[in-house]
């Protein structure tokens, strides 16, 4: 049974058609991004002078607190939303817009709800025709079996529990062969059993074609587990607070989030994002007894 | 490492396939409406003949024909060619005017939400007319158009067109943005974005203006047979029929009139929702 599952669960057969062959690999240059919502009376900066590098071939990892503005800066990268100051480069040329070279997995569900599973992920190649019949056909059918949705493509979104929605847009992003993949938080949301299998499956796939990969989270371990680079974020407005080069060996195992270097790794981090947690909470001052408070603890 | 398909998939029960017939007659909740509407009839009989058993009337319920009565006159009036021929009459006013309505109605609804432009022009004209009761259009229009026939169905087709509109413009500008930008990312172009996503994102909200105004367009058509009075009997479809049993002192019939539009009513609803679910699948399960 094992051998069987273990089979199907690998990515790239040796006959199948295999997207990531000739992949280009993107690399990604943010200089001096700043970011602001609001009109000139009630501005507020979201973003300001962040400068990162997101390396081509690896898996960058943001890290940061809720609401510091990481969707904020996914919506910039992928070309949504126009930076108010700043450079946006990919691979050298300035994002002028969404292009198909960079696919987005939103933090919140974005299937199509009146597609079916199976419609929504064939609905990118049909979109361009790079992709047809029945190479289409297989190849869609091939990511939803790997992902674990082969019973249910022709349900609709709405049928799909919240976990196997998150798998079914991990299998649309996957057939869109983007050469950036943006991930914003798409694990979040999912119970520590399907976070954890939805981790080693989406490392398994990326350690097999080093697709460069921008994945968000506000997950310590999850950060770690999967980065080759930690960026993290500093609270409101964000810039980069620090940058880790994780240096656990490839391919990995969810065994190793407990060897001494990772866990100097999340000590640093956690450090780190400790610090900056205090600070905004320093910001606002009514909250001075609860950071004594906190503090006492600490001690 | 496990198969991640086996956290989550558990095999759903097959489904036993029933004929529709018996899926309503194996339904509590038919068995309790068709209960209701029986006790319904009856306290309505019992209390339109109160006079007869007790000796006085009650107020107001003692004025009515008992439904008995409704039955005998609506099965002289059954076999009348005119009876038959004002259902086909307002019939024919309403889908005219609801047609109409609709095939002005979507694409306006759809440019107002796309092109800026646009809205910026036909948007306040629109606003400035749309509170205007359709009934108030009926002397200006009975002016304007050369015959009474053509009143009625553009008075008719403004009651469901403002209601069409509305609901257009306001289901396409409420599509998430989400949708537009996944399909933009996976290379979407407009003529892409407008057919796949915004025409298919604002279906629910035709369908729900479709229903909406066809209602609207049955009081409309109605109240304007009444008011221009339309000719014969046949001609002047259930709101004449109405008016005629009011004239001719018959209260029974007057009550035939009102329950065939109920009816009329019923089938028009009935049919904008059965063609809603079948051109939205993803939406049957609710
Ligand atoms: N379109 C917008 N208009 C105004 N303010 C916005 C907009 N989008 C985001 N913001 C603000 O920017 C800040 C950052 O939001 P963002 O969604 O980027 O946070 P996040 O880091 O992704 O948080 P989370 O982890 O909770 O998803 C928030 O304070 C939010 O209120
Ligand atoms: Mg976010």
């Amino acid at each position: 049974m094992q051998k069987a599952v273990e089979a199907t669960m690998n990515p790239n057969p040796p006959n199948a058609f295999r997207p990531g062959d000739h992949a280009i690999q993107s690399g990604i240059q943010l200089k001096g991004v700043c970011k602001s919502y609001g009109d000139e009376w009630e501005r507020q900066d979201v973003i300001v002078e962040l400068t990162a590098e997101i390396t081509p071939g690896e898996l960058t990892v943001i890290v940061g607190p809720s609401g510091c503005g990481k969707s904020t800066l996914v919506n910039l990268i992928a070309g949504f939303e126009k930076p108010d100051r700043g450079e946006i480069l990919l691979n050298g040329k300035p994002v002028t817009g969404p292009g198909r070279d960079r696919m987005v997995v939103f933090q919140e569900t974005a299937l199509i709800p009146w597609q079916t599973t199976y419609q929504n992920i064939v609905f990118g190649p049909n979109l361009r025709g790079d992709l047809k019949g029945a190479a289409l056909h297989d190849e869609a059918v091939r990511l939803l079996r790997k992902v674990g949705l082969g019973e249910f493509m022709h349900k609709y979104p709405l049928q799909l529990s919240g976990g196997m929605q998150r798998r079914a847009e991990l299998a649309r992003a996957l057939i869109n062969q983007p050469e950036l993949m943006i991930m914003d938080e798409p694990f979040r949301g999912l119970d520590a059993m399907s976070r954890g299998l939805m981790q080693e499956f989406f490392l398994k796939l990326f350690e097999e074609n080093r697709r460069t990969n921008l994945f968000v989270t506000s997950e310590i371990d999850e950060a770690i587990f999967l980065a080759d680079r930690l960026i993290l974020l500093a609270n409101r407005p964000s810039h980069v607070r620090a940058v880790i080069d994780v240096k656990l060996p490839r391919p990995r195992h969810y065994a190793m989030l407990s060897s001494p270097e990772a866990y100097a790794y999340k000590r640093e981090a956690m450090a780190i994002l400790h610090e900056e947690a205090m600070k905004s909470f320093k910001a606002t001052a009514t909250s001075q007894d609860f950071i004594d408070a906190f503090s006492r603890r600490t001690d | 490492m496990a198969d991640i398909a086996h956290v989550e998939n558990r095999i759903m029960p097959e489904r036993v396939k029933r004929s529709r017939m018996s899926k309503v007659l194996g339904n509590a909740e038919f068995w309790r409406g068709l209960l209701a509407l029986v006790v319904f009839v009856l306290l309505w009989e019992v209390g339109a003949r109160w006079k007869e058993f007790f000796g006085y009337s009650l107020p107001y319920v003692g004025l009515l024909p008992p439904p008995s009565d409704v039955a005998v006159a609506w099965t002289k009036v059954l076999p009348k060619w005119g009876y038959w021929e004002s259902w086909y009459q307002s019939f024919k006013r309403v889908l005219s005017g609801f047609i109409a309505a609709m095939i002005i109605g979507i694409p306006f609804g759809l440019m107002l939400a796309v092109n800026r432009y646009f809205r910026d022009i036909f948007f306040p004209p629109f606003e400035v007319l749309r509170p205007i009761p359709p009934l108030a259009w009926v002397p200006a229009s009975l002016i304007f158009w050369p015959t009474n026939e053509m009143s009625i169905a553009f008075v008719t087709f403004l009651g469901a067109f403002f209601t069409i509109v509305i609901n257009v413009l306001g289901g396409a500008r409420s599509i998430d943005v989400r949708y537009l930008r996944a399909a933009q990312s996976m290379g979407a172009t407009q003529w892409d974005l407008f057919w796949k996503i915004i025409l298919p994102g604002t279906l629910p909200s035709i369908f729900t203006g479709a229903a909406v105004g066809m209602g609207i367009t049955w009081e409309v058509v109605l109240a304007a047979e009444m008011i221009s009075g339309g000719g014969t009997q046949g001609s002047g479809g259930l709101g004449f029929f109405i008016w005629n049993s009011y004239m001719g002192g018959s209260l029974p019939q007057i009550v035939v009139g009102m329950i065939s539009i109920g009816i009329a009513g019923y089938i028009s609803s009935s049919l904008i929702r059965m063609i809603g679910t079948h051109f939205m699948p993803w939406r049957r399960m609710f």
